[in-house]
């Protein structure tokens, strides 16, 4: 089997003296979107500060493509092709869309290619195109969203972090944002790890899935068999499966307990 | 009441003042926007700024354009510096200590520029020493050399931050520092470009300010002149830190003629009015910084 594109190894992060993410280890392989899932304060988005070096590990090893990548600052880590779109959008607020784009492909010289990939961000999201000479503060939630993922893909990346792109946004852009997701990943071919509390909209984008709570992984398999595992069902997905009475159980212990 | 030939000249000569205290300002808005540190030391980089040109143009024997040119990379490297060996290790420790080692940093700046150069007030000579004449009317040259310095830098700013690359990339890591280090923008390397930047405006600043002030150690108390002028404008937006300093500016050589009484202080009594009229400065930024 070849090397992982990306792999978390046993990493534990720290926030002071707070123990935020306690031994998780993950893989991401070339192609693949993989989804991390969890509820809030599980640790998922300092997993993926961890993974981009916005944070510093105390412990474990973050590997990309075999090579070590922990605790290496930020702007060095985006420079080997890992773009992270955070949590909350984090655009420039008073640069316009395209100075935003422009800014993804900070690291790139490629001239001819910037402006051909800038043509692409304006295909699959039309709406940047009409505001593209607009502040980024101006824009909608889902519009800073669009502007967020396609600043990311402006550099390029082989391994695209996606922070929670549903937080705060309307059930049918999420659906329109996880097809352009999609379509990221099979057009563009870039590896995803997504990070997601929508387990639904997820799990049916991506081949597999983590689950992660209180600081650790509990679950992970592939993406389907999560979506039919009664844990998932019970507390991601809010179905209640009628008990023998036609009663739920009052106090269901989850399985990994 | 004034002749209107003074009005004319005090308002010349208001203007370049004002012009002046904006370059200086501009410093230390560049600054606070990229690090949300005001360097108090940033007048006495001036008053360096200004003797270094002095060795190169004089001491070298470099003319005044060479010597400034030189002057201007020689500081540039060590607002770098300072920036990159200093000012680093102490970002996010509390305001205070920020404060008060930049303020200690002018402290050194001013007793080694004494140590250097001497205590005492030296000349520079500039090719705008002389006077200039027009309609009877006499101010010297070195009043719109000032004007016509700030007029150009404050384009060559303009454009450099909203055209170029590395301008862009300066405003994106001042908005959001941790979303540049994630589109790979060296966030580190452009903050200590922007303190070499400040460096160089600085330097430009005092040797334009030369012909008015001479040389002299203690120069750099204009920049809490224009620190007040650019607090009058709201610190922070650059075109109202340019039309603060130029109002205080203006006010200064008027007041000082009918209020001889407070001369000097004009200033701060139009930066402590317009606190408690508009706290947020004359031009209020669009958007409040999120916490």
């Amino acid at each position: 089997m070849s090397v992982p594109l990306l792999e978390i190894r046993n990493v534990e992060t720290y926030y002071g003296p707070i123990m935020a993410i306690r031994g998780v280890s993950l893989t991401v392989n070339e192609g693949e979107i993989v989804a991390v899932l969890g509820a809030n304060g599980a640790g998922k988005t300092t997993l993926l500060k961890t993974a981009c070096g916005a944070l510093d590990c105390r412990k474990g090893r973050v590997l990309f493509r075999g090579e070590e990548i922990q605790c290496r600052d930020p702007d060095r880590v985006a420079r080997l092709g890992i773009s992270h779109v955070p949590e909350g959008r984090e655009v420039f607020p008073f640069l316009s869309v395209t100075e935003n784009l422009m800014m993804g492909a900070y690291t790139r010289h490629d001239k001819a290619g910037v402006a051909a990939d800038l043509a692409t961000v304006f295909e699959y999201f039309p709406v940047l195109k009409g505001i593209r000479g607009r502040m980024a503060a101006y824009l909608s939630g889902g519009q800073q969203q669009m502007l967020a993922i396609g600043r990311g893909f402006m550099a390029r990346p082989t391994l695209l972090l996606l922070d929670e792109p549903s937080l705060g946004l309307s059930p049918l852009l999420v659906k329109e944002i996880f097809e352009i997701i999609t379509r990221l990943n099979r057009e563009q071919n870039i590896s995803i790890l997504l990070v997601e509390q929508n387990a639904n909209v997820a799990l049916q984008v991506s081949t597999r899935g983590y689950v992660m709570e209180v600081g650790g992984m509990v679950m992970d398999d592939d993406s389907d068999r999560l979506l039919e595992s009664e844990d998932i069902k019970e507390f991601y997905l809010g179905k209640k499966d009628e008990g023998a009475r036609g009663l739920r159980r009052w106090k269901k212990k989850k399985t990994w307990r | 009441m004034l002749p209107f030939d003074d009005v004319i000249r005090l308002t010349i000569i208001g203007i370049s003042q004002g012009c002046a205290y904006a370059l200086i300002a501009l410093g230390f808005v560049l600054i606070y926007k990229a690090t949300e540190v005001v360097n108090f030391a940033h007048g006495d980089f001036m008053m360096f700024g200004g003797f270094a040109v002095l060795t190169f143009s004089e001491g070298f024997g470099l003319g005044f354009w060479p010597g400034l040119v030189c002057a201007c990379l020689a500081m540039g490297l060590a607002g770098y510096l300072v920036d990159s060996l200093i000012m680093r290790r102490i970002i996010g420790q509390s305001q205070a200590s920020i404060f008060i080692l930049t303020v200690a940093f002018g402290f050194v700046l001013r007793s080694a520029a004494g140590m250097i150069w001497g205590w005492s007030p030296l000349s520079l000579d500039t090719p705008f020493d002389g006077e200039t004449s027009f309609s009877g009317i006499t101010v010297g040259t070195e009043r719109f050399a000032i004007v016509g310095a700030t007029i150009v830098l404050c384009f060559a700013l303009y454009a450099f931050f909203a055209r170029s690359r590395l301008g862009v990339a300066m405003q994106a890591s001042s908005q959001n520092q941790l979303a540049a280090y994630y589109m790979g923008i060296p966030v580190r390397r452009l903050v200590s470009l922007v303190w070499a930047l400040a460096a160089v405006i600085a330097t430009i600043a005092g040797a334009f300010m030369a012909p008015v002030t001479q040389l002299d150690t203690s120069t750099g108390f204009l920049g809490i002149k224009a620190l007040s002028g650019a607090i009058v404008g709201g610190f922070g937006s650059i075109p109202g830190t340019i039309l603060g300093c130029l109002l205080i500016g203006v006010i200064e050589p008027f007041s000082d003629y009918y209020f001889p009484a407070i001369k000097g202080v004009s200033a701060y009594i139009v930066m402590l009015v317009v606190l408690f009229v508009r706290p947020d400065g004359l031009v209020v930024q669009t958007f409040r910084k999120k916490v």
